[in-house]
């Protein structure tokens, strides 16, 4: 097997607040092959949305700790300088749909040229050829080309979401960080726009990161799970094994809590709110709203290895630590 | 927004088009000087000198006539060329008689008289005796004259003759001398008559009478004779160029610096404002004077001065207010995802975004910049080889225009001052209508 695409080692990101530090990541590690999209499902709150920021180095002023590995293709992006960042690997190598999506396009700038916006700036790409790929681009996510000259407050919702889309496939990178694109939609236009990332996906080998709440429609686009929780990532399986069966019980409860088509059983919604980030527990930090807790929980969990692949932080699974 | 284009919004608003017109001819004017009457044409006229000798002084424009139904007398030039020159040949030279008649029925007199005289074809002088004849047939002898070459005999300063008068030449030799009270114009014919004796019988000898009259002109002359047109016509390019150079100046350089305090934030932020606070508290005028007393008053340094001291100004503070709330607007924070670098987020998605309210503002600061420079040359700091509506003014009042009657001479350009404000003001607050959705009446 080659060396992954993305291999994060160590993240984390923590934030200055007036309560103190806030550890919004806290050592975080995972992988990502070529062509495989990683989910990461999780509360609102568990660091999902700072995970993504991390990759891209979006830092907020108040950042009171950055640091990790995170090596891309064998190039480690730690020990770039941010002019070199935002140059070789923002959009060149790895886009990112961002969070509130639809508020994401320059409104006093035509749909055309902000989807051409990125080649213009990363290729120096002339005009009529960027115009022309942006048309493309455009038509790939089911935009007509005859939107090209339009406002982005003359579109809908689900339009502009895929015009962000385009944005971020027109530059052709190894990565796209999906943050919550669909949170905001409907569910048909959801549905819609999930088709159109897993024919670009099974079309074009670009890696997804895909971020997430939603157990339904990260179901669709996943290889991988990566189940996150206060900061930390706690289980990461097989896409196929963590929606049948979790290994972790917040992935067990999460996947109690959604409503199913074909079973009678209720939806268990998931008591208690997540532990702060300022002042986590010192153990497992799920421990306090874990319906099978018992003694080893005070202590911090190990990683446990499964025969299938999957891999929780979680004493249940034994472990010698 | 609607699709429709600002221009097509701006018909609407007859004050924007009244606006715009007055912009348009004013810039129509200063178009038309520049290319008739080039730069350095028009400053060595300006200087003043022989070019303007054939125009009265401080003459009102002939347009004041229909105004108040007077009938004031414009320049009168009498010259020898037509008239009926007796001539007769003695031995070794010859007798000239030279009768230069005039019809004067105007009911001002003129305000200054001269007689040019000049001989040609020999290097002898030639004696010029000069008879004056009123319309009811009395004689004034103007007194004799020894001329070489090209003379001017001013008839208004001769002492000796308004002594005899009574009244100043030019004011004595129209009257009717018996009437008492205050004196009038006598209607009819005058004639000058010279006698001379030229001693070289091939020289000629050419004559010109010049009454200098009351009106001159469409906007009259100054102390100097020199034609107010001049600077009126000039004012406007000057005024134009001035304010909209200063306010693009001003206007682009704050702008772009509250974006970029705006975006880094911190250090250069702080920095920023504090400057700001510190030139806020500079007064311009003053300072303005002080490097127009001790260094230059070249109005391209002034322009410069003005900018300098706009970069920091106050608007900053306001259009910081308007890009703060853009600073983390998601479409920024996507631009900054998508690789796009601080100066492209400044230019192209910050600065755009408030522009459209700043329009307004932006036409309405253009007369602000002509009124400043308007200011410093009445205080006298205006470019010293220009001529600008200031300088009409400042030159006005230097002369006491106003205490001694000339008031075409502050009201033009106070009234080309006014038109421009009024032309900017009309078209920017109209913009403003159009551009701030918020002024928009339902």
């Amino acid at each position: 097997m080659s060396a992954p695409l993305l291999a994060v080692e160590d993240l984390s990101l923590h934030y200055r607040t007036e309560a103190g530090v806030l550890k919004a990541l806290d050592r975080v590690s995972f992988e990502l092959d070529r062509g495989e999209a990683l989910v990461f499902l999780g509360e609102s709150g568990c660091g999902k949305t700072s995970l993504a920021r991390a990759l891209l180095r979006l830092l907020p002023r108040n950042l009171a700790e950055y640091s990790g590995r995170v090596s891309l293709g064998g190039t480690d992006l730690m020990a770039l300088s941010d002019e070199r960042f935002r140059r070789e690997i923002r959009w060149s190598r790895v886009s990112i749909v961002m969070q509130a999506a639809m508020n994401a396009l320059n409104p006093v700038v035509r749909v055309g040229e902000q989807v051409a916006e990125p080649l213009t700036i990363h290729a120096g790409t002339p005009r009529a050829a960027a115009m022309e790929r942006a048309a493309r681009a455009l038509t790939r996510v089911g935009v007509s080309a005859d939107f090209m000259d339009r406002y982005p407050f003359e579109l809908s919702g689900g339009m502009r979401q895929r015009v962000v889309l385009a944005m971020a496939l027109i530059t052709e990178p190894e990565l796209v960080i999906l943050d919550e694109p669909t949170s905001a939609l409907d569910l048909l236009t959801q549905a819609g726009i999930m088709n159109v990332l897993k024919r670009i996906k099974r079309e074009s080998g670009t890696s997804f990161i895909l971020i997430t709440h939603d157990v339904g429609t990260s179901s669709e686009l996943a290889d991988h799970v990566a189940l996150m929780y206060a900061g930390q990532i706690v289980e990461r399986s097989p896409a196929r094994q963590f929606f049948r069966t979790p290994a972790h019980p917040y992935g067990e409860a999460l996947m109690a809590s959604v409503p199913r088509l074909r079973d009678r059983t209720e939806p268990q919604p998931l008591e208690g709110t997540p532990p702060p980030l300022i002042d986590p527990p010192a153990g497992c930090r799920f421990a306090p709203r874990c319906a099978r807790r018992f003694a080893p929980c005070d202590r911090p969990p190990p990683e446990a290895r499964l025969d299938d692949g999957r891999r929780a932080l979680c004493w249940l699974h034994g472990g010698a630590a | 927004m609607s699709a429709r284009s600002p221009l097509a919004r701006i018909r609407r608003y007859p004050s924007a088009v009244a606006g715009l017109a007055i912009i348009l001819f004013l810039v129509g004017v200063a178009v038309y000087t520049v290319v008739a009457i080039p730069h350095a044409q028009a400053m060595a006229d300006w200087r003043g000198g022989d070019q303007w000798r054939m125009n009265p002084a401080n003459a009102s424009p002939v347009w004041t006539n229909r105004l108040f139904g007077g009938n004031a007398p414009p320049t009168l030039t009498i010259s020898s060329d037509g008239a009926e020159v007796e001539s007769a040949v003695f031995e070794g030279g010859r007798q000239l008689r030279i009768p230069l008649a005039f019809d004067f029925a105007y009911d001002d007199f003129p305000s200054e008289m001269t007689l040019l005289l000049s001989v040609l074809g020999t290097d002898r002088p030639a004696f010029v005796q000069a008879t004056w004849e009123r319309p009811d047939g009395s004689e004034v002898r103007l007194g004799a004259h020894r001329i070489a070459g090209e003379d001017r005999i001013a008839i208004s300063r001769n002492r000796a003759l308004e002594g005899r008068l009574g009244q100043v030449p030019h004011i004595g030799l129209f009257t009717d001398q018996t009437g008492p009270g205050r004196p009038a114009v006598l209607p009819g014919t005058y004639r000058l008559t010279l006698e001379a004796v030229l001693f070289d019988p091939g020289a000629e000898l050419r004559a010109e009478l010049v009454a200098f009259g009351r009106v001159h002109g469409l906007a009259g002359t100054d102390h100097l004779r020199r034609d107010l047109m001049l600077a009126l016509l000039w004012g406007t390019p000057v005024a134009l160029a001035f304010g909209l150079l200063a306010a693009v100046g001003t206007t682009v350089t704050t702008l772009v610096i509250a974006a970029a305090g705006v975006w880094f934030g911190g250090l250069v932020d702080a920095t920023i404002q504090r400057l700001t606070e510190v030139t806020m508290i500079l007064p311009v005028l003053p300072v303005l004077v002080m490097v127009g007393t001790l260094y230059s008053t070249s109005i391209w340094l002034m322009l410069g001065v003005v900018i300098a001291l706009g970069i920091f100004s106050a608007s900053i503070k306001m259009y910081r207010a308007m890009l703060l709330p853009l600073r983390n607007a998601p479409y920024i924070e996507a631009a900054r995802a998508y690789g796009a670098s601080d100066m492209r987020i400044i230019l192209r998605y910050m600065i755009p975004r408030i522009l459209p309210v700043l329009i307004p503002a932006f036409v309405t600061l253009i007369p602000t910049y002509v009124f400043l420079e308007a200011s410093l040359a009445v205080l006298g700091l205006g470019d010293p080889v220009l001529p600008t509506w200031g300088k009409i003014l400042n030159d006005a009042q230097a002369q006491g225009a106003l205490y001694n009657g000339f008031y075409y001479w502050v009201v033009a350009p106070a009234a080309l001052l006014m038109l421009t404000g009024l032309g900017f003001a009309l078209f920017g607050f109209a913009l403003d209508r159009i551009f701030n959705p918020r002024l928009r009446s339902a």
